[in-house]
């Protein structure tokens, strides 16, 4: 299968010309290259032949495979599908057993230094990694095997990349991402679950170019993670303007007001959902008046909770207190014991020792 | 009264760096109490934006804030003997003394206070502390600027590098905390300020607008 170029596969399953240029236009627009760059990609992706991708499925619920799968129109999910030649994907493959087993060791043995290796879900390493167990294997023996023959590697997902809901605080089986496995490069298409546009937008920049696209300093690209949510948010006007949801369900939740005073992780977060948007570009969290929770930061399960409050607990104190209650409760105290001490020192003024020395 | 004499304590640099930590950290927390949680629902009209002008307003106080506090650090080694670096860190047997003095006066065990033109030991002490508070109230702003702006060198420089330490989380928590041990002080400094002005009768309070602190002959 992978013989075929990727224009040759489109056209096989019914993708117009037209369609092709138009998503090699889209591609070019998510990685924030030139229109001049359009024929290139074009060029590219009708003669060169599809790279051959393994995916692997670690400690994670395959929520970036669905964000692939679950594209609304079949055109563009077939597009995602088809620009690569997906050769081994646990939820989707269809051999199974002894027979899947024999299909990663193929390619891996085969295709050495020619496939592209995708990661989804976080590595166990504690007790020697035994947390996680693939077809008799630990989940860390099979990244270091796989990732040393990849070609490129791309780490898709929050738990992937940076460890996700499996790493979070107290993280038992001491989950990391793949890049704390592998060292070296590893593309981190952060997010819970990543955009799937973002990842066709590597494989096409991967494709054309024969390089990864610039990363920033956790990994992930710049073209999709250059830029602060929060500036690009289409509720920014209400958060400058000083119109906040306060409630759920209030008159500003209603009319679309700025999702600050609800938690909104936007201000910390970098990815381009205002832009991109999911679902080819339905809609995105915010948009759907739910409160950004940092999903492509580093750690965000402990750094950005509490997900619907501005500010963490104070430690200590209860987490229904955040750091103003308490500091105005103590602030409050010190007042008051200062003024009830002005009070017994003006009251005994007769007796202190400020009365006597008046006299010298 | 006729026996007392004149003490030029505190240099105008100390005076100014005194009122902008003031002014800066009053103008401070009322914009970092709207920045923090906005407390006013602001007009439906696009001529009003209050959280940029309260941010704005912020960012322009926090870096007056942060030259004031470098420069009075920086006074801490040239100015005179009353604003040098050993007043505010007790390390001569004098200003042990001193401390040791203070803590009885103000535990009661003392009649008066010991005899010290500049600050005491004990309210150096509580300068140095609170000067390390400014610093991480300083390191953590520019570490959420960094967050917000997503890098920058000079984000970086001032307190960017907080975040290879702490989790944002931790940092912007404590960057309130803070604010209000700032406030606590603030309440104790003024009245124990007010207290030794009434107690001393030298002037204390009115020294920080016109450098001069009064001295009876006997001291």
């Amino acid at each position: 299968m992978s013989e075929e170029s990727i224009y040759e596969s489109l056209l096989r399953k019914g993708v117009s010309r037209r369609d092709f240029l138009k998503f090699c236009s889209t591609s070019a627009m998510i990685l924030g290259l030139s229109s001049s760059t359009v024929p290139k990609i074009a060029e590219a992706l009708e003669k060169k032949e599809r790279p051959s991708v393994v995916w692997l499925h670690f400690s994670e619920c395959t929520g970036d495979s669905e964000s692939v799968l679950r594209a609304s129109k079949p055109s563009i999910a077939q597009v995602i599908l088809d620009i690569v030649s997906l050769e081994y994907h646990e939820t989707i493959m269809a051999p199974s057993g002894h027979a899947a087993e024999k299909s990663l060791k193929d390619i891996i043995t085969k295709k050495k230094g020619k496939y592209i290796a995708v990661y989804e879900g976080a590595v166990p390493t504690a007790d020697g990694g035994v947390y996680c167990f693939i077809g008799g294997h630990k989940a860390i023996d099979i990244c270091k095997e796989v990732g040393s023959g990849a070609m490129a590697n791309i780490a898709v997902g929050n738990c992937a990349c940076f460890g996700g809901i499996p790493a979070a605080n107290p993280n038992p089986t001491k989950c990391v991402g793949i890049k704390d496995i592998l060292g070296g490069t590893v593309v981190n298409l952060a997010g819970c679950p990543m955009n799937a546009e973002n990842f066709t937008a590597v494989v096409v920049h991967f494709v054309t170019f024969g390089t990864l696209p610039a990363l920033d300093k956790h990994g992930r690209p710049l073209f999709a993670y250059g830029k602060c949510i929060h500036n690009n948010c289409e509720r920014r006007p209400h958060f400058d303007q000083g119109q906040f949801v306060r409630q759920w369900g209030d008159m500003g939740h209603r009319l679309g007001w700025c999702l600050y005073e609800m938690g909104c992780k936007g201000p910390m977060a970098y990815q381009n959902c205002p832009t991109i948007r999911w679902n080819e570009g339905t809609s995105w969290p915010v948009q759907a008046g739910h409160p950004c929770i940092a999903c492509a930061s580093p750690n965000n399960w402990d750094d950005a909770y509490p997900f619907y409050k501005r500010m963490e607990g104070v430690p200590g104190v209860g987490w229904q207190a955040n750091a103003d209650k308490v500091g105005l409760g103590i602030a409050a105290a010190t007042a008051a014991a200062v003024a009830a001490h002005g009070i017994i020192r003006a009251a005994t003024r007769g007796k202190g020792p400020s009365d006597k020395e008046e006299g010298h | 009264m006729a026996t007392t004499h004149r003490e030029y304590i505190w240099e105008i640099p100390v005076r100014i760096t005194h009122w902008i930590n003031a002014i800066s950290i009053v103008v401070l927390s009322v914009t970092g109490f709207y920045i923090g949680s906005p407390f006013w629902d602001s007009p439906n009209s696009d001529s009003v934006l209050p959280m940029a002008l309260m941010r704005f307003i912020h960012f322009v106080a926090a870096y007056a804030f942060t030259a004031s506090v470098l420069f009075r650090i920086y006074w801490m080694f040239v100015g005179n003997k009353y604003a040098r670096w050993n007043q505010f860190i007790p390390l001569s047997t004098e200003r042990i003394v001193n401390f040791i003095q203070c803590a009885l006066f103000y535990g009661f065990m003392r009649k008066e206070i010991p005899h010290s033109p500049g600050h005491t030991a004990i309210a150096g002490v509580s300068y140095s502390i609170i000067f390390l508070i400014f610093l991480y109230e300083i390191a953590s702003g520019f570490a959420l600027l960094y967050v917000a702006n997503g890098g920058g060198a000079i984000y970086n420089i001032g307190g960017g590098w907080l975040l290879r330490i702490m989790d944002l989380g931790t940092i912007r928590m404590l960057h309130h905390v803070f604010m209000w041990v700032i406030w606590i002080f603030v309440i104790i400094h003024v009245y124990i300020s007010w207290h030794n002005d009434i107690i001393e009768r030298n002037g204390l309070m009115s020294s920080i607008f016109s450098g001069y602190k009064f001295f009876g002959k006997h001291h």
